[in-house]
């Protein structure tokens, strides 16, 4: 993970919407400059062109990519000429030179766990460091929380030998693992900061009458908690579906994601862009929709895990 | 244990496989909950460390040891079985081949960091209170989601390089050649080409930090804009002497870690040239050497170094963080 987390993590002050979208309607009237608006859609769409331009050649035929660039479209289209097909994708999901299907698969199989796995081990953690007093907490957690600087590169080899001496390197479990190991400095972090926000004498309440600390943690704690869980699982969705480097070291060809292979493609195929924007849009879908439908809980997870609230 | 490591074409046994890995953590948070919870009055220190040690052993075993195993190793040959000193070092800042290597990295840690940041920094105010926010912040911040890789072949398609004569198809040097230029192969040429690859990473961390500084914008008390108002502060003057000063610190925040994004990013540069073509920065350098050229010991040291030019980052960060605090 990229970001330093300097400060503690303030879930947003809730204000009551009237209130907010009021102060909004009457800024937006004193300030609302009509040329900074037309400016700020131009770059935004200047932004998207170049993806937008991959998207529409992953649909035209690949003669068509390679005599006329994807602008021509348009006027082609007027003419009513059929210009798009799903061939590109056919050829690059199905076809037995490039297979993507099987890729799409694994990206599946890598991510899920890597996920579940470190927010299990985190929650725990969390918890540990957050309300059970123990000698050494502070230290430690310190310490969990220094490991963060820690890039990845320098970690990678010896991992890898060490799946090695287990017998375990080829196979998920690798790749599963070192992303657990990866995710758990940040994991713990956010968590133990969203875990500190919950009212201390709603834990002890809890505590004074005889629930244990299974019981405060599944019935206090837990409840409280899912927002900043959402935030953290799609976070680390994203980062383990397009990491590139973690799957290169711990896979194997059976066990690569997309991103692995699309990368491979990029390199030993680069001028067959019919099969190359297929390939990138596929491995590219299900972020996009994971990101668009949750965006909501990323941006607070972003803003929590890098700036004071 | 053969069923557990399989690896091949069956999905259904590999969905099966994922499942039961995920079911498996679960059950050992199970476990040790229930552990923890047994005994009538458990110590604190058992308690405690029942909850957070799975995690602490993890990270000791996969990010502690291997780390400082990483740190040994290049201090070792080629084959991790000989002490040679600071051999290693030695040719990493010597060796032209790699003196190219570090000279892009420091180019890209200046630059790219800055840039990213002064985009988003602009953008933010930009789009502040104007209409359709929502949609252009999305589209700005959509980069983010996508992976590194998908980006690069996005942008290497803008690049893309057809002779003269021939209809171009990538967009860039339709441009050069609508404006009757030549058309170029724009990757091949140093420095210009780290430049244009900088350039996707720029695409996608200025939504970052658009994001980032867009929220502390809107955190700026009413007040002090209103009073800056009165005072007859506007337009620039405002972004100057209010916006900027008011959000220092997100700004820190923001421009330390697209720095430390910047240093270990490989994906970029391994998608759009493979390092060929005098692109290659340490986080690439430090995989083409172990896996392509079997130098273990050097590219322990690479990825060594690479720890060390985060530091110096990280202090910085910190230190103005204090900074910050002490004036609230």
């Amino acid at each position: 993970m990229s970001t330093v987390k300097t400060a503690d993590a303030a879930p947003e002050v809730p204000r009551s919407k009237a209130d907010i979208s009021g102060r909004a309607r009457k800024a937006r009237k004193a300030l609302s400059n009509p040329w900074a608006s037309t400016l700020a859609v131009v770059i935004a769409i200047l932004w998207t062109i170049p993806t937008v331009g991959l998207l529409i050649t992953s649909f035209r035929p690949e003669l068509d990519i390679r005599q006329s660039g994807w602008w021509t479209v348009f006027g082609s289209a007027f003419a009513g000429e059929g210009v798009f097909s799903l061939q590109n994708y056919e050829t690059a999901l199905f076809d037995g030179s490039t297979n993507l299907i099987v890729f799409f698969v694994n990206s599946f199989v890598v991510t899920l766990p890597a996920v579940f796995i470190p927010i299990t081990l985190a929650l725990l953690a969390a918890y540990g460091f957050a309300w059970v007093d123990f000698k050494g907490a502070d230290f430690l957690f310190i310490a969990v929380f220094a490991l963060q600087i820690v890039p990845i590169q320098i970690t990678l080899v010896p991992l890898l030998s060490a799946y090695v001496d287990l017998g375990i390197n080829g196979s998920f479990w690798t790749i599963w693992l070192s992303h657990s190991i990866f995710a758990l400095p940040l994991a713990i972090f956010l968590l133990h900061n969203f875990m500190k926000e919950i009212p201390r004498s709603l834990v002890e309440a809890a505590r004074m009458d005889g629930a244990g600390h299974v019981q405060v943690f599944f019935r206090v704690v837990l409840p409280l908690l899912t927002p900043a869980l959402a935030a953290f699982a799609i976070f680390q969705f994203l980062w383990v579906w397009n990491d590139l480097l973690v799957a290169l070291v711990m896979g194997d060809l059976n066990t690569f994601p997309l991103t692995v292979r699309v990368a491979e493609l990029a390199g030993s195929r680069g001028g067959d862009w019919h099969v190359l924007s297929a390939g990138a849009f596929i491995s590219m879908i299900v972020p996009l929709i994971v990101f668009l439908s949750l965006q909501r809980y990323f941006v607070r997870g972003l803003l929590a895990g890098s700036v004071k609230g | 244990m053969d069923w557990l490591l399989y690896a091949g074409d069956d999905t259904g046994h590999k969905f099966l496989l994922m499942i039961i890995a995920i079911v498996l953590f679960v059950a050992l948070m199970g476990i040790i909950l229930f552990v923890v919870d047994r005994p009538r009055n458990p110590s604190r220190w058992f308690v405690g460390f029942g909850f957070v040690g799975a995690a602490l052993l993890l990270l000791t075993i996969g990010l502690v040891y291997p780390a400082i195993r990483t740190i040994i190793n290049s201090f070792m040959n080629r084959n991790s079985t000989e002490f040679v000193g600071l051999d290693n070092y030695i040719r990493a800042f010597t060796e032209p081949q790699f003196l190219i290597v570090l000279g892009n990295t420091a180019l890209w840690v200046l630059v790219a960091p800055l840039v990213a940041t002064f985009l988003g920094l602009v953008y933010a105010y930009l789009v502040d209170k104007s209409r359709f926010e929502a949609l252009a912040k999305g589209l700005v911040f959509l980069p983010m989601a996508i992976s590194m890789v998908g980006a690069s072949i996005i942008w290497k398609f803008v690049y893309e390089f057809k002779p003269a004569g021939v209809n171009q198809t990538g967009l860039l040097n339709q441009f050069i050649v609508w404006l009757g230029g030549e058309p170029q192969q724009f990757l091949l040429s140093r420095p210009l080409n780290t430049f244009l690859i900088m350039v996707v990473f720029i695409w996608i961390q200025a939504g970052f930090a658009m994001t980032l500084l867009s929220a502390s914008i809107k955190a700026i008390p009413d007040d002090i804009v209103e009073a800056a108002r009165l005072d007859g502060v506007s337009g620039v003057g405002m972004f100057w002497r209010i916006t900027i000063p008011s959000i220092r610190p997100a700004l820190v925040v923001v421009l330390t870690t697209i720095a430390m994004t910047t240093l270990k990013t490989f994906d970029i540069v391994r998608t759009m040239t493979a390092g060929q073509f005098n692109t290659s920065i340490v986080a690439l350098e430090f995989y083409d050497q172990r896996f392509r050229q079997n130098e273990a010991g050097l590219s322990a040291a690479l990825a060594v170094l690479l720890f060390v030019i985060v530091i110096p980052v990280i202090i910085y960060n910190v230190r103005q963080q204090r900074l910050s605090e002490d004036v609230r």
